[in-house]
């Protein structure tokens, strides 16, 4: 029961994060969206992903998303896509098709081998050049915060100039 | 009625993919091409830690999930640093204000 309603939320904000006109309504919908996966995660046994998605995912994405869109401003785009919207729908159907495809025959036929291992251990023993390029990513995403503070301050200089 | 657990998630998996696929799609805004991703990702997660708890391998799932969590975070900020800053030269955050190489 509690994976149908949890279920049910997510996918209702996900359509209510995509269908909003404003900007800021949809970052904040696409927050709920994320705790309400979190809440997902724990569900399914993963009680460390679902804390670094709770913050990560309804935290800091939500506050990037709200200080990028108050520095561009809100501007509602009610024109045509680019894509017409038949080849969305048919490329969304041709994909949801595969991946029911894929995953009902994993799970039918291939069975994973069971080993058990503490998530720390399989983080720093077993992957640890992946953490190292994890290490290596977030500072490629502190230049990314530094590229949004920037552009104002560059714009704020041209007007100086003028 | 009684519907298997791992059946519902998978749905969730599939919703989550679709909307996100859509958004990116037909969305012209960037900012909401970005949102879109960031669903479609949601799913990816999602999907990793159902397959995860189906072999109870949980802890292998979480680490997986936790790289691309952090991918896609720096995946948002780039993004939304790219947007900015094209809103800035171009004065507008529609896709087709990009493809300015065309003409």
């Amino acid at each position: 029961m509690a994976f149908i309603l949890t279920g049910v939320g997510v996918l209702a904000c996900a359509i209510l994060a995509f269908r909003a006109k404003r900007l800021l309504i949809s970052a904040i919908w696409l927050a709920l969206t994320s705790a309400l996966v979190a809440l997902l995660l724990y569900l399914l046994g993963g009680p460390h992903i679902a804390v670094i998605e709770l913050s990560v995912g309804a935290g800091l994405v939500t506050v990037l998303f709200v200080f990028a869109i108050n520095i561009s401003g809100e501007e509602v785009l009610d024109a045509e896509s680019v894509l017409p919207k038949p080849y969305a729908w048919g490329s969304l159907v041709i994909a949801a098709g595969l991946a029911l495809f894929l995953i009902l025959k994993t799970l039918g036929i291939v069975s994973f081998p069971v080993d058990v291992a503490k998530t720390s251990m399989i983080n720093w023993d077993g992957r640890f050049l992946d953490f190292i390029l994890q290490v290596v990513l977030i500072f490629a995403g502190v230049l990314g915060v530094l590229g949004i503070l920037a552009s104002g301050k560059n714009e704020s200089g041209k007007e100086g100039q003028e | 009625m009684n519907i298997p657990a791992p059946l519902v998630v998978l749905i969730v998996v599939l919703g989550l993919a679709g909307i996100g696929l859509y958004c990116v799609l037909a969305s012209r805004n960037l900012i909401k091409v970005i949102i879109g991703l960031q669903i479609l990702v949601k799913g990816v997660v999602v999907a990793f830690m159902l397959a995860a708890h189906l072999t109870q391998n949980e802890n292998f799932g979480q680490t997986l999930a936790l790289t691309i969590i952090v991918a896609d975070t720096i995946v948002a900020v780039v993004g939304l640093s790219l947007a900015v800053q094209i809103r800035l030269r171009t004065g507008s955050l529609d896709v087709k204000s990009i493809s300015s190489l065309k003409r």
